[in-house]
């Protein structure tokens, strides 16, 4: 919906527009150099400098300033038959650091984002238990907390790309991500409050979790992983979390594909078996060339894009320094390395971490580069702490064929025009 | 009456819990007493599915479809349908009885449950037009592509991933652009140019995937 009445922001002919006002390329966007005569923003007394700006009454919860009103989700019409089991995507291309502003955060539902009240929030967890209990929300908030920061990628990020290069935007690619600082009580506290001893051998036992809402999200996690580092999250980068996002409560289920981490939580099962629920079988299950399909793919492969310079985010400033920056994740754990070609993978330079890598969170990388103002083929390759390395798509391909739908890691390669323009290209 | 740790929550009484545990597993547990024949089954569906998913369960428009595809799995497009693709029967009671209408889920009865699963199974030709189906005979139906899945193995597959020789310079003589996204040219863009219709778009997207720069 936001990308009918949006443009992309640095759309192709906006990218011009800008380019023309600003004198051509190589006095690119921004520029205050002293041609002999002096800048009126410095010389004049400007409004800004000399009236009153807003009181502190006028804005109790913020918006973004207006001029980043393209700085927005949007979604793709043709991806889904309807908006209410959909997707829309986070602006990366225009985000830096790791944290991602809730407000600008992807959403996937599949009947809509529910409105559900603290009041009327209730979670069961049944089964396999000692005790069935039904908790509120004002009971959740009593258990000891945690708080970790932890990315949750859609398995079907990058699923468009399986068969070429379609989209033309890091937005559009690569968005189906957000990372969150998450404030909750771990799992294990709850399925100890209801008692697993009635469980038996846990290594062999099941949770089944379930949202609110009318599809319910159905799905099965081993009991190793839900004793482990899942989390019930009711708070998000310091905040309740959004209501598109599970209000009140959500599963985190770190570095596994996003579909697993249920929102609006209403029910943990502890079972002997899997449910093998349509989330698990017609959906998020991948099928390979000879027509099988890998079941219970949960882990989310390490994984890397460059942000910017990218198609909407061109250079807009001439030759000369450029920040070339962008984003790495794994959900088997920390990002250690990132390397980074700007000639399509003849020659590699390592990045910069822009601090050491979190396990199963977002890192940000840099490089910083003397642009000569030729065409560039951008891509970007993360090593994980197991030693796993980003491959590129036709690695991917040669195992899975090209309809896995979901889980593609494949490397991302920009071509970077002497415009510097860029578009979403495949490379030999 | 105190229970774990911390004394938080309550006990979840036989009728809450009754009232939410839905779910069916591939052995039939969770399944409740009830039957539907294929007639039944049709009527209930063409007055509550088919404005989406077809008379037939082909599916109507972008909306999903339910039959059909049958041996399409390695194909270049396949059709991944219950018949088709769907490893249990199971699956496809839960999610109908829990989730479907989509936008009126949980109307459904038990009963009307069956028959829409025995017209979907007629739909893809795996019972014949008098079939009764009831939890009784429920694990009986056999499902195409129940051996069709293989649990997560890129730890095996994709052992070659895991590595620590990357090449650093001088990785390849040549590198050539084999494909563009520009010239697909579906992703929204500006005003004029968005909501393009699904089908124009798959097409437009069948076209890109052959098609090089």
């Amino acid at each position: 919906m936001t990308a009918d009445k949006k443009s992309n922001g640095a759309s192709r002919r906006a990218f011009l527009k800008g380019a023309v006002a600003a004198g051509g390329a190589v006095a690119g966007a921004g520029m205050a150099r002293a041609a002999g005569e002096p800048d009126p923003l410095i010389t004049e007394v400007q409004e800004w400098a000399s009236g009153f700006g807003e009181g502190v009454d006028a804005t109790p919860y913020g918006l973004p300033i207006r001029f980043e009103d393209d700085v927005v989700r949007r979604n793709v019409e043709w991806l889904t038959a309807d908006t209410i089991s959909s997707i829309n995507f986070t602006p990366i291309h225009a985000l830096d650091g790791t944290i991602t502003p809730q407000g600008c955060a992807f959403e996937r539902h599949h009947s809509g984002a529910i409105e559900l009240k603290k009041e009327d929030y209730r979670l069961m967890i049944n089964g396999l238990v000692d005790k069935p209990l039904v908790f509120t929300y004002a009971d959740l908030e009593r258990f000891p907390r945690e708080n970790h920061v932890y990315f949750c990628e859609c398995a079907a990020n990058t699923g468009m790309e399986w068969a070429g290069a379609q989209l033309n935007g890091a937005q559009f690619t690569h968005g189906m991500i957000h990372n969150m600082e998450y404030s909750g009580v771990p799992l294990r506290t709850l399925l100890e409050e209801a008692g697993l001893d009635a469980a038996g051998d846990l290594a062999d036992k099941w949770i089944y979790v379930e949202g609110a809402d009318a599809s319910s999200n159905g799905r099965s996690i081993p009991m190793d992983k839900a004793l482990d580092d899942v989390l019930v999250a009711f708070k998000a980068n310091g905040e309740a979390l959004r209501k598109e996002h599970g209000y009140p409560v959500r599963l985190v289920v770190p570095g596994w594909e996003g579909n697993m981490w249920v929102k609006w939580l209403r029910r943990v099962e502890v079972m002997d078996a899997p449910v093998q629920s349509r989330e698990e079988t017609s959906k998020y299950t991948d099928t390979l060339a000879d027509g099988t399909s890998r079941k219970w793919t949960w882990e989310m492969d390490a994984k890397s894009v460059v942000t910017s310079p990218s198609p909407q985010s061109p250079i807009t400033h001439g030759p000369g320094p450029l920040v070339i920056t962008g984003l790495a994740w794994s959900g088997r754990g920390a990002i250690t390395r990132v390397d980074v070609t700007t000639d399509g993978g003849k020659n590699w330079t390592q990045a910069r971490l822009a601090k050491d890598g979190e396990s199963k969170a977002l890192s940000r990388f840099y490089l910083e580069i003397d642009w000569d103002g030729s065409e560039m083929l951008l891509q970007s390759r993360a090593h994980d702490e197991t030693g796993y390395v980003q491959p590129t798509k036709a690695q991917l391909r040669e195992v899975r064929g090209e309809n896995s739908i979901y889980h593609n890691n494949c490397i991302q390669t920009w071509w970077v025009k002497e415009s510097g323009e860029a578009e979403n290209v495949e490379v030999s | 009456e105190p229970h774990g740790n911390y004394n938080l929550g309550r006990m979840a009484l036989p009728e809450e819990i009754a009232a939410w545990n839905l779910d069916v597993s591939p052995d039939g547990t969770g399944l409740p007493e009830g039957s539907g024949d294929v007639l039944t089954g049709e009527e209930v569906f063409i007055e509550k599915c088919a404005v989406c998913h077809g008379d037939f369960a082909e599916g109507r428009g972008n909306w999903p479809k339910l039959a059909g595809g049958d041996g399409t799995l390695a194909d270049k497009d396949p059709l991944k349908t219950v018949g088709s693709y769907w490893p249990y029967l199971s699956t496809a009671w839960d999610y109908v009885h829990r989730s479907m209408p989509f936008g009126a889920a949980q109307t459904l009865s038990v009963d009307e449950t069956y028959a829409i699963v025995a017209y979907i199974l007629y739909s893809n030709y795996l019972v014949e037009d008098d079939f009764v189906l009831s939890n009784e005979n429920f694990l009986e139906v056999e499902m195409p592509n129940a051996d069709g899945f293989i649990v997560d193995d890129r730890e095996e597959a994709e052992a070659h991933f895991w590595r620590d020789d990357v090449c650093m310079s001088d990785c390849k003589d040549s590198v050539e652009i084999t494909m563009r996204a520009a010239v697909l040219d579906v992703t929204p863009e500006e005003e004029e140019e968005a909501g393009a219709e699904p089908a124009e778009a798959e097409t437009e997207m069948a076209a890109a995937e052959t098609g090089e720069v």
